[in-house]
């Protein structure tokens, strides 16, 4: 009988124990994600306030009476260094740029991976090394040497333009941004579908040589429709780093028409004439940081999908 | 001329040698099995048919014609792999008619050709699903209409039952064997269990490490083993085989094997070419289970019986037969008796000795002598 009872107090203390514990877990999430969300909150309320309420109110109230005014300012009137048109210019130069330096990255490191895995040739791994070593190469020391290739590039552009009348992308500011970010992304694209593919089965490859397929035929019918994890994973890394970009945009495209978003708003944040119109700035942080999170939103659901299921014996 | 021949066929991965000379043959509309332990080059071998490994040496030939320089897709041959390899992101229709689509052949006869294949196998019901809706038996089936959709000269199938549930596995078993004798088109076929190279083929070649140790039919295979190895890989439960000494000569030649708590039994052998020769010398003498069996289960044609008391050490009955262990030539002996022979562990019963059955090994070069 006693030890019923004593049994039943040490379940309910450890039950107890158990509560504290999942409180204090709960608690601490909660305080650091309150803390991480805290300047997002900010920037939010600020840009659907007018000048007035910031200056004069407190800066985490809600805005009394919410405008989109700071918004329509920023992507149409709001000046970027000398030019006040806004930044929608800017925020379709960074689409621009990053569109195709997403999607040839990602193809040339699908392409990559589906080499060093299923057509392997002697030295395959010295060859992988050397790319996952481009991973690990900061930005700033590939800024000089690169600046002088795009020179040189620019120089045959206007040679090509003398001699043909179209530069055919060489010099571009846009151009180069492209080059520049697929060289950089290249090492890490190949990194993911290397692993990928490493665990692909091989026997579905050799079945589709048995069927005749030839080496693009196998790419683009089996291995990349099987592949949409991994494209999803590599599309919303890439697209976050190139269009987060601000080294490489602000050294190679840093000044006038085709300036990408980042430095934009770097522009626009460090306009020091006037007053400093802190709703328009962050209407324009948060329209510069709109991209990136709906491509997490949209695909970030195949994170998790396993799509594989049913390829070899399951 | 055999349909297919291959001869003196190496294979070597920089200094290592995977297949060492392998020289075989099959009959149009044969069934040759590949058998052996994992690691002695049977899908290495099947997959320089396939033409998915190249050869360092040798030539591979199908209806006459050398294909060993054809990509895969050019050899008329047609393969199921061990994990099926069905295109996930592609429906069953799709899996089997990737091939046609691949050559170019129109959408109407890939459609006519799917629906008669699909009927063969009774997989019509399964075209529009992927292969993650199918189970292990469909899965199987599917990859087998892949490969016959493609009316190949050759048929090559990768350990294609190992990853089914026993039940099952006879089960297609004998469907292969059935579509063989449908189709009549040849197969090459790897496995790594006994009994499903010796239900099914009509040719066998035993290999361990990279050579073919006997290449012939299954009755050949099964009763003349080449070797000690053949001799023990193949049949199950595997041959006894026990270590005696030969004694005496001429008409009176026969194998000593020791027994526990008697004298050793004398088992007079038959007159076997070179036997003699080993008189005082020891030997590994080879006994099925099912030529030792109880004197009334024995063959009555056999030319050569001889009965003898052993100590029964367990008996395991399986239903169909009992199967009784006893020690002989310091080994275990299993012997197959009739399922209601009356036996029992730790008494002395009589056996008879099918010596017709019988083989002997040389100890040191484990040949066969005869």
């Amino acid at each position: 009988m006693s030890a019923i009872v004593s049994s039943g107090t040490a379940a309910r203390r450890s039950n107890g124990a158990r509560m504290f514990n999942r409180v204090v877990i709960y608690g601490l999430l909660a305080f650091f994600a309150i803390v991480y969300l805290m300047p997002l909150f900010v920037m939010l309320v600020t840009s659907f306030k007018t000048m007035d309420e910031i200056q004069n109110g407190n800066m985490l109230s809600l805005p009394s009476a919410p405008t989109f005014e700071p918004w329509v300012k920023a992507w149409g009137e709001t000046c970027v260094g000398l030019t006040c048109a806004g930044i929608k210019g800017y925020f379709w130069n960074s689409l621009k740029m990053v569109i195709p330096a997403v999607l040839i990255s990602t193809i040339l490191g699908a392409l990559n991976g589906y080499v060093l895995t299923k057509w392997r040739f002697r030295g395959h791994t010295l060859v992988f090394g050397m790319m996952l070593f481009a991973c690990f190469i900061p930005f700033q020391s590939v800024l000089l040497p690169m600046a002088t290739i795009l020179g040189s590039l620019g120089r045959f552009g206007i040679t090509l333009q003398n001699a043909t009348g179209f530069r055919f992308g060489f010099g571009n500011p846009t151009v180069n941004l492209v080059l520049v970010h697929v060289i950089y992304g290249l090492g890490f694209t190949t990194l993911f579908f290397r692993n990928f593919y490493e665990a692909f089965p091989t026997e579905l490859v050799k079945a589709a040589q048995v069927d005749g397929a030839g080496f693009f035929q196998i790419f683009r019918r089996i291995m990349l429709p099987n592949s949409l994890p991994i494209i999803v994973v590599t599309v919303i890394y890439q697209f976050t780093n190139i269009w987060n970009d601000f080294l490489f945009a602000s050294a190679y495209a840093g000044t006038g028409e085709s300036m990408p978003m980042t430095v934009a708003l770097n522009n626009v944040v460090n306009t020091s004439t006037g007053v400093v119109e802190y709703n328009v700035n962050m209407a324009a942080a948060m329209i510069a940081a709109m991209p990136t999170l709906l491509v997490y939103v949209l695909a970030g659901r195949y994170f998790v999908r396993g799509l594989m299921a049913g390829a070899v014996k399951g | 001329m055999a349909f297919l021949e291959i001869s003196g066929l190496r294979k070597r991965f920089g200094s290592l040698e995977i297949l060492k000379g392998i020289d075989l043959e099959l009959e149009k509309g044969g069934f040759l099995v590949l058998v052996g332990p994992s690691g002695c080059g049977k899908s290495t071998l099947l997959n320089t048919i396939a033409g998915l490994e190249t050869i360092t040496e040798g030539t591979i030939r199908v209806d006459g014609r050398a294909i060993d320089d054809l990509h895969p897709s050019k050899r008329d041959i047609a393969m199921v792999f061990q994990s099926y390899a069905l295109y996930p992101n592609m429906t069953v229709a799709g899996n089997i008619s990737f091939g046609m689509e691949m050559r170019g052949v129109p959408v109407e006869e890939r459609k006519k050709a799917i629906d008669k294949v699909a009927k063969v196998l009774q997989i019509t019901h399964l075209l529009d699903r992927k292969p993650s809706q199918l189970s292990g038996g469909q899965r199987q089936r599917v990859a087998m209409g892949r490969a016959l959709v493609r009316d190949p000269k050759l048929f090559l199938f990768d350990e294609p039952l190992s990853n089914l549930d026993a039940k099952l596995r006879v089960d297609m078993r004998i469907e292969i064997k059935r579509l063989h004798q449908a189709t009549g088109t040849s197969i090459v076929y790897v496995t790594h269990d006994q009994i499903e190279a010796m239900t099914l083929a009509t040719k066998i070649a035993v290999m361990r490490d990279g050579e073919v140790q006997q290449f012939g039919t299954p009755a050949e295979i099964y009763n003349n083993p080449k070797n000690l190895f053949v001799a023990d890989f193949m049949g199950s439960p595997a041959m006894n085989l026990l270590t005696a000494t030969i004694e005496g000569g001429g008409n009176d030649l026969h194998v000593s094997l020791l027994r526990p708590e008697a004298e050793p039994l004398r088992v007079p052998v038959p007159q076997i070419g070179g036997l003699a020769a080993y008189s005082g010398k020891q030997v590994i003498f080879g006994i099925r289970p099912e030529a030792l069996t109880d004197p009334d289960g024995a063959d009555r044609n056999a030319k050569s019986l001889f009965e003898g008391d052993c100590l029964i050490d367990v008996v395991e009955p399986a239903g169909s037969d009992t199967f009784a262990v006893t020690k002989l030539g310091g080994k275990e002996v299993v012997a197959r008796l009739r399922a209601d022979a009356r036996i029992a562990p730790g008494q002395t019963a009589r056996l008879a000795f099918n010596l017709d059955k019988a083989v002997f090994f040389d100890p040191q070069s484990q040949q066969r002598i005869g």
